[in-house]
């Protein structure tokens, strides 16, 4: 039984290894405050949804196969809370059944197993029926697999079978066993009989006293005598409660994979319930083959934003199709940053068969993406600030493929700004010839100038708006790199005010 | 009253509650990872608090300067050290205490909780008569270990810790089982029965036997049987048994409070000591400054990073030590030149020489003439925050912002690589508008900065450029000196170094 809810032929991997650059990648795009709205406080689900977040998908039919189920989630959120909570149900009653601490005999282990094993019956059955009822509301091709192949595996004939098995093994009428001599004339192999309790006549148990034997009593206070008769149960149920063991992992573990795949989803509902209580807009994306060097949006927003900010957010209209090079340039606090993480965001989110925060979303995959952010001192004294930067880009070379997506923000500036310029520009060349999408948010002027003197087809330069009057749209227009960012009224806002004023300032906090 | 202090002079008010966090400054001059390399082994006394506390007057700095040196230039710090040993092993004996069920199984504990602390004050008091002091603190502190030995009470805590330990071992006493029912019974001659029972059965004996010996435990906790006997046992000896409730609640409370506070306060001295030992081992210069409240001049030489030199100790690496001058009217020290070149090391070396200083600790380097600041004040590049609303800019113009209204004249500022985060253009204005507020306030500043201008703005300022080997620009030196700056940052030498120059970047990217 495969779940096969994540990937049409395999399943999902949540303990494997991030790759080298996931760390970054989580703390330049806020990640984080995505995970949380949807984990929802829940520990395994945030697993879950950082291992899916981080293992993007590029083969756009892929995508498409998650996309449907999700589809399919969210038009479904109560059958899917309830197999959701069949899984959990599952795992966590199992986890409440300990072994012993100290003695692992076989009566210890096939006891819990049989206790465990009903449990799960009951619960198979309540899946089998929440499938029965409900499996065609759904029209993907990942749940149809999938409640096909509950109605299959889980017949009432095979409930039935299960059923007498738990039954013969609670051996009411005793345990009868069978043995051979071993070394010393000591009994060994011994192997396990069904019992006849069930099966014997009114008249055979009338009888059966007088049949030839004989019978060892043990005393009422023969403790040792007791332990030997346990020791000889345990032997000839050895095999017998390991298969029964087994068998409860195995169900287990099917429990566990449904569990996690359907997390994945659950942090979906989520993530998709918070954004709709915003009014905030979604999209599937068309995810689209990797040479196809295309980018459209319409209303992009950074999502981890929105779950910050108790208003609305502004979202970004863009076309980049063809473009290699897009530059965002403009005022502090303009949105470029926002914009930045609103597109590898969404990048990741579509990647990896999620909705996108935006009204429409069109994007080539990318075969890997890597952000490169200006960082604070390094800690361990090893590097200088840029020399840690350039550290970091030669790292980050090293995983660097063709079609891979990289978002720069304010990198290889701490340097003199020609100096800097001069780094940047062999860098994006470099990358750039490599068939690398570059976005890159810059305060350099003679290097955003540089390339606007090329003007070639495929670059792009965005500009934070801002109005005559000095207020900020927080929007990206298309426009030429202008030289200075505005330092000069932020001077005047922080410096240039009373005492009063400045109280006031700080206490708002928010530019907003 | 007060009670005597090794870390205080007598007279000075100590502080009333010692912080738990660390400055804000400690992060960016790295004085986190020093003062967690000092206390790393002294967890338990919570040392930190110590030196997040900073001395703000003259005396007291010499007080601790004074004990430090004759710490460090006589063999006598073992004596503390092994005071520290007894005083710990008695603390751990007494903490499983807390861990027991039964009131005269703890007694015992107890009672040999304070052998351990006899044994470490007498040894104290011998090892102390072998010392030669000059430092006043640690007169005073012999003065006082002699008066408590001769004192009555410490007497009475004497004599009745042996008379206790010796009726205690007199008791002996026997156990009857029969079937469910155990005996205690007073103690009588009786001769080892297994040894005939063992003889009377041996020939049943049927082969090799699997072995019933069941391993009991070691540990000092008793099972319920043992303590019930136990307590049958006091009711056998109730005068031995009065007289040890009566000892354990007339001696409670028998650590003095002196020696328990100094046990803890010494620990600050032999602390720092050990850290610098491998400094000095390693041939580092460090020396006890000489301060001053009114010249506002800064002068050491061969000064070093000392987070970054106690790390390349271990790795068994070169410390490069520079020089700091600063004098007459010069106020502010622009620090300018490659990157990866030492700038950033330079300016928190001054930041922990000055901290250093004021906690009566030795630092860095020689001859050292330093002063005594009311408050440090630092801002490093701090990386962005997504969570943040504000922009990085805005952020670091805050923060200037707060230093400034927080500074006096009597301050060090150290500004690390700010404003890297918009233009050139608004680099420069902004870092004009804000020295030339520094230098009207007459702080002390220390400026790593890229914009090489800011060096030659007045007289107040000197600038000191991070050097490099003639030739070979990616090879640093680490030297910093003093003359205008060269106007070089050598970006590419670094790209290079790293492999990411466009020619690379094309040979790498497969």
């Amino acid at each position: 039984m495969k779940v096969l809810l994540m990937y049409a032929d395999r399943d999902f991997d949540e303990k494997g290894r991030l790759g080298p650059h996931s760390e970054d990648l989580t703390n330049d795009l806020g990640l984080d405050t995505v995970w949380n709205a949807m984990a929802q406080g829940d520990a395994f689900t945030r697993d879950v949804v950082q291992h899916a977040t981080l293992n993007i998908m590029n083969d756009p039919a892929k995508i498409a196969y998650r996309q449907d189920i999700l589809r399919d989630c969210l038009n479904n959120v109560s059958v899917i809370e309830t197999l959701y909570s069949i899984a959990v149900e599952a795992i966590e009653r199992e986890k409440r059944e300990y072994f012993g601490l100290f003695s692992h005999s076989p009566t210890t282990i096939l006891h819990r197993s049989l206790k465990v094993m009903q449990i799960f019956v009951e619960l198979l059955k309540k899946l089998k029926k929440t499938a029965d009822d409900n499996s065609h509301l759904f029209a993907s091709s990942g749940f149809h697999r999938f409640f096909a192949m509950i109605a299959e595996d889980l017949s009432e004939e095979y409930f039935a079978d299960v059923e007498e098995q738990l039954q013969e093994l609670q051996f009411r009428h005793g345990i009868r066993l069978s043995a051979q001599l071993g070394k010393g004339n000591k009994g060994a192999r011994y192997v396990l009989h069904k019992s006849l309790g069930e099966h014997r006549t009114w008249f055979q148990r009338l009888t059966q006293k007088s049949e030839p034997g004989y019978t060892i009593v043990i005393a009422e206070r023969d403790d040792q005598g007791f332990r030997a008769l346990a020791e000889l149960q345990d032997r000839g149920t050895n095999l017998v409660a390991n298969a029964l063991a087994q068998a409860v992992d195995h169900v287990l573990s099917f429990f566990v994979r449904m569990r996690t795949e359907l997390a994945f989803y659950m942090g979906c509902i989520h993530l998709h319930n918070a954004l709709m209580r915003k009014d905030e807009p979604i999209c599937f994306p068309d995810a689209l083959n990797e040479d196809s060097s295309l980018f459209a949006c319409r209303d992009l927003y950074d999502v981890s934003l929105a779950l910050h900010l108790p208003g609305p957010v502004t979202g970004n209209t863009i076309n980049a199709d063809g473009k290699m090079l897009v530059f965002i340039t403009g005022a502090n606090q303009g949105g470029k940053s926002t914009f930045l993480r609103s597109v590898g965001l969404a990048q990741l989110m579509m990647q990896c068969g999620m909705f996108v925060p935006a009204k429409a979303y069109r994007a080539s995959v990318c075969r890997k993406m890597f952000t490169h952010y200006g960082r604070e001192e390094d800690a361990s004294m090893t590097h200088g600030k840029f020399d840690e930067e350039l550290h970091r880009m030669s790292q980050i070379t090293d995983e660097l493929t063709p079609h891979s997506l990289m978002l720069f923000n304010e990198s290889f500036a701490a340097t003199n700004e020609r100096e800097g310029a001069e780094i940047a520009r062999q860098i994006l060349d470099a990358l750039v010839e490599k068939q690398v999408k570059v976005f890159f948010v810059t305060h350099s002027y003679t290097l955003t100038h540089g390339y606007y003197d090329q003007r070639r087809d495929t670059m792009l330069f965005l500009c934070a708006e801002r109005k005559q009057d000095g207020i900020r749209t927080f929007k990206l227009v298309e426009g030429e790199p202008l030289e200075t960012s505005y330092g000069e009224d932020l001077y005047r806002q922080i410096f240039e005010c009373t005492e009063l004023e400045w109280d006031a300032v700080k206490e708002m906090d928010n530019p907003r | 009253m007060n009670i005597f202090s090794i870390l205080y002079p007598e007279g000075y008010e100590r502080p009333g509650y010692e912080p738990l966090q660390s400055p804000e400054i400690f992060p960016d001059l790295n004085l986190d990872q020093i003062v967690q390399r000092i206390t790393a082994y002294k967890a338990p006394y919570h040392l930190n608090s110590v030196f997040y506390m900073p001395l703000k007057e003259i005396d007291p700095i010499y007080y601790r300067q004074e004990i430090m040196q004759n710490l460090e230039h006589t063999q006598c710090a073992a004596v503390f050290r092994a005071f520290a040993q007894s005083m710990k092993a008695m603390r751990e004996h007494l903490s499983r205490l807390d861990k027991m069920y039964y009131p005269y199984q703890q007694k015992a504990w107890f009672l040999d909780a304070v052998k351990l602390y006899k044994d470490a004050v007498e040894e104290l008091r011998q090892n102390l008569r072998g010392c030669q002091w000059t430092a006043k603190g640690l007169l005073a502190f012999q003065d006082y270990v002699e008066n408590y030995v001769a004192s009555a009470s410490y007497e009475t805590l004497c004599t009745d810790t042996e008379k206790m330990k010796q009726e205690l071992a007199e008791v002996r006493y026997s156990l009857r089982i029969k079937g469910n029912h155990v005996d205690v019974r007073p103690y009588s001659e009786e001769k080892d029965y297994s040894e005939e029972v063992r003889q009377t059965f041996e020939k049943f004996r049927q082969g090799a036997a699997k072995s019933y010996l069941v391993r009991f435990s070691q540990g000092p906790d008793l099972n319920q049987l043992e303590a019930r006997i136990l307590e049958r046992v006091a009711q056998l000896y109730p005068d031995v048994f009065g007289n040890l409730d009566q000892y354990c609640i007339k001696h409670q409370d028998y650590v003095d409070e002196t020696l328990a506070v100094f046990d803890r306060e010494i620990q600050f001295y032999l602390a720092t000591l050990e850290f610098i030992e491998p400094l000095r081992q390693k041939g580092l210069p460090l020396c006890y400054p000489v301060l001053s409240v009114s010249r506002k001049t800064l002068s050491v030489q061969d000064a070093f990073d000392v987070a970054l030199a106690s790390k390349l100790c271990e790795e068994q690496a070169e410390v490069v030590s520079n020089d700091v001058l600063l004098k007459g009217p010069e106020r502010v020290l622009i620090v300018t030149g490659p990157n990866q070149g030492g700038k950033t090391t330079f300016s928190r070396m001054i930041g922990q020489l000055e901290y250093l200083a004021s906690l009566g600790c030795p630092v860095p380097g020689r001859n050292a003439r330093l002063f005594l600041w009311d408050k440090i004040l630092t801002h490093f590049g701090k990386r962005e925050q997504t969570q943040s609303l504000r922009g990085k800019l805005q952020d670091d113009l805050v923060r200037i912002r707060d230093i400034l209204s927080e500074a006096t004249g009597n301050s060090l500022i150290i500004l690390n690589e700010i404003f890297t985060s918009t233009t050139l253009q608004d680099a420069s204005f902004l870092s004009y508008r804000i020295l030339q507020r520094i230098i009207d306030q007459d702080a002390l500043c220390v400026w790593v900065t890229f914009i090489d201008e800011l060096a030659s703005f007045s007289e107040k300022t000197v600038s000191v450029v991070a050097s490099s080997v003639a030739g070979h620009p990616a090879l640093r030196t680490y030297k910093l000196v003093r003359r205008p700056p060269d106007g070089l940052a050598y970006a590419l030498a670094i790209a290079e170094k790293h492999h990411v120059t466009y020619r690379w970047l094309k040979e790498r990217i497969l």
